[in-house]
């Protein structure tokens, strides 16, 4: 498509559904949000690349082929699970750490975050592996 | 070392991850592959061990209070279906080594070939009816693209019936396992067990029961939903043929048979006397349909159907005996099956075909290869002293001791014609002078091949040679599927 306002448009949307989708990302441990409609937004800000320039533009963007997305978000989720082998508790178990951060206040880490982490990246790059080729059809 | 349970899932879903983070370089995916499957046969191995010395394995995910967590449980049966899908996975990853085209390679062959095996293995594990649907469709999904990965003609069109067929089967048993949970309200096996037995409505359960014969009989292939077999998997790369042969129907083979000797035996009278007419009528049909064929490996497709029809046997019997000798049945067909599709894949190599007419001489030009072929063929035929003899022998015992006279025959008659198609392509394949023109043999390094096929040739006939420990061992498998209060307290009693 050869449009230069979505061309421009397109350039100033990817760092708002980049970071709106890591907010997502973060908010959906009690609240509607999580890794899946995170990555989703996150490929969508890919995807808008494509659709204004073209795939070659999209990878650069990307930085990494959509299989390594997949790959780092299969481990990533399954790391979460792994932790509690250190702490003789059985596969998945979800282990949690406080942390007292100045000006923030109290942080809590756990590792269902790095599942829905992994989530993310596996939604990312499974849309992406989608997409990609069907431009370059 | 408690967490051998989840390592089964844990190393193909590493091994996935690796290849695909590899994806751009398909020689260290290919080795990522065998590794990974080295892994898990070692980690099959060493669970069974630990199951075979000290019980049934129990293990609750994230720490929930069983029974609403998801528990993962190896008992006796679990884990050697684990093992002998773990072997076959070694076996023909080896063998895709030599036999996988490189287009495939590259699409990703080798991290489905992985995620289909996590799917294998999770459902031989899993403790929880609704886990277990997601284990099925886990290893459907990767079977669906192994199918049709390459997207030839004939790929395409098998894979369309396979894939609306397991579609159907699913739904129907998700539906069923949404009923189950809205009668009873659990999930999970040992506690659906426990409240099964006391349920006041049986016939309500009954129903479900066939809802769910359905449901396994479309994945197990047994009569009369076994027609997307034989129509699609002789379609797709001999690799991924054998592994499909070997462990798909199986998976099916093997939740029928742990629904039916943990949940669904208030009623064995009825339940347990259509699965025993189903196996007669599967064993028939498909005996039947491989003598008309004339196609090596559509002739050992049909045979899947038709041994399918023994595995089921032992279970509509229904005796301690009959279970033994269908878990023998089991561990004997897989080996040899998964053997004769790899025979046929080295058999393609060679002519470009697997149909008979235009094959010929093999005896000649390659001995061992014949000779492997017949120990595997003669063992699913059941001629002492190979595996299938003794499997069989043990299936027309207690078929006899308890007077069902009926399928006895019937199982001997298959035997008999299953002798009678191997012979023919015996005869065909090896024993005949080749066709003219003779083909030049393209030339090729025979070891990849030959290895795995080998390494199962020798596994049938040890399976013979040491029937007697095998069969002590099927017994007291069998022992622990009838008494199905081991599994119960097993898996109540672990219970923090």
């Amino acid at each position: 498509m050869n449009s230069v306002i979505l061309r421009v448009a397109a350039q100033i949307l990817k760092p708002v559904f980049l970071i709106f989708s890591v907010f997502l990302l973060l908010r959906g441990h009690n609240a509607p949000g999580g890794g899946f409609v995170g990555g989703l937004v996150a490929a969508s800000a890919f995807v808008l690349q494509m659709i204004a320039f073209d795939s070659a533009e999209a990878r650069r963007h990307l930085r990494f082929e959509p299989h390594a997305f997949l790959g780092l978000g299969l481990l990533c989720a399954l790391s979460s699970g792994i932790w509690a082998f250190f702490q003789a508790k059985p596969f998945l178990t979800g282990l949690w750490i406080k942390l007292q951060i100045p000006v923030f206040g109290l942080l809590k880490l756990g590792t269902p975050a790095l599942f829905d982490l992994g989530v993310y990246f596996v939604v990312l790059g499974g849309v992406m592996f989608i997409f990609l080729p069907l431009k370059d059809e | 070392m408690k967490y051998l349970i989840v390592l089964p899932i844990i190393i193909p879903l590493v091994a996935a991850s690796f290849c695909l983070l590899a994806w751009p370089w398909r020689q260290v995916q290919r080795w990522i592959g065998v590794l990974g499957s080295a892994a898990l046969l070692a980690a099959s191995i060493a669970l069974f061990c630990q199951v075979n010395t000290s019980g049934i394995q129990v293990m609750s995910m994230g720490n929930w209070p069983i029974p609403f967590g998801i528990v993962f449980a190896a008992d006796l049966f679990g884990s050697i279906m684990l093992v002998l899908g773990a072997i076959m996975g070694f076996a023909v990853s080896i063998y895709s080594l030599a036999a996988m085209d490189q287009k495939r390679e590259a699409f990703g062959y080798y991290p489905l070939f992985q995620i289909l095996m996590m799917g294998v293995s999770g459902a031989f594990l899993t403790g929880d009816i609704f886990n277990l649907y997601v284990w099925f469709e886990v290893l459907l999904m990767a079977s669906f693209v192994l199918l049709s990965l390459g997207g030839e003609r004939g790929q395409i069109e098998g894979a369309i019936k396979y894939v609306a067929l397991n579609l159907v089967s699913s739904a129907i048993f998700l539906a069923a396992v949404g009923i189950l949970y809205g009668t009873v309200g659990t999930l999970n096996f040992a506690d659906l067990a426990v409240v099964l037995q006391h349920y006041p409505n049986q016939g309500l359960i009954t129903t479900l029961a066939m809802l769910f014969i359905v449901a396994f009989g479309i994945k197990a292939a047994s009569f009369p939903f076994f027609f997307w077999l034989p129509a699609s998997y002789h379609t797709p790369p001999v690799p991924v043929s054998a592994i499909f042969a070997g462990l798909l129907t199986k998976v099916g083979v093997y939740a029928l048979i742990r629904v039916f000797t943990l949940l669904f035996r208030g009623d064995t009278g009825y339940t347990h006397e259509i699965i025993l007419v189903m196996s007669g009528l599967t064993m028939l049909t498909g005996i039947f349909g491989a003598v008309t064929q004339n196609d090596m490996r559509r002739i050992l497709s049909f045979h899947i159907v038709s041994q399918i029809g023994y595995m089921l046997m032992g279970l509509g019997l229904f005796t301690k005996l009959a279970l033994a000798g269908s878990i023998f049945y089991i561990i004997h067909h897989i080996v040899v099956k998964t053997n004769l599709f790899l025979v046929s894949g080295v058999v393609e190599k060679i002519f470009g075909t697997t149909e008979l007419k235009k094959l010929g001489g093999l005896y000649h030009s390659r001995p061992w290869l014949s000779v492997f072929f017949l120990i595997s063929a003669l063992s699913l035929a059941g001629i002492p002293p190979l595996s299938g003899f003794f499997a069989k022998l043990v299936l027309i015992q207690s078929g006899l001791e308890i007077e069902r006279y009926g399928i006895v025959a019937i199982a001997l008659i298959v035997g008999l014609l299953t002798l009678f198609s191997m012979t023919k392509i015996w005869n065909e394949v090896f024993w005949k002078n080749p066709p003219e023109p003779v083909l030049p043999a393209p030339s090729f390094s025979p070891v990849g091949w030959m290895l795995p096929v080998t390494a199962l040739a020798v596994i049938t006939v040890c399976v013979g040679v040491l029937a007697g420990p095998i069969f002590e061992l099927t017994i007291r498998t069998s022992e622990q599927l009838m008494n199905q209060e081991i599994y119960i307290s097993a898996v109540l009693g672990a219970r923090p």
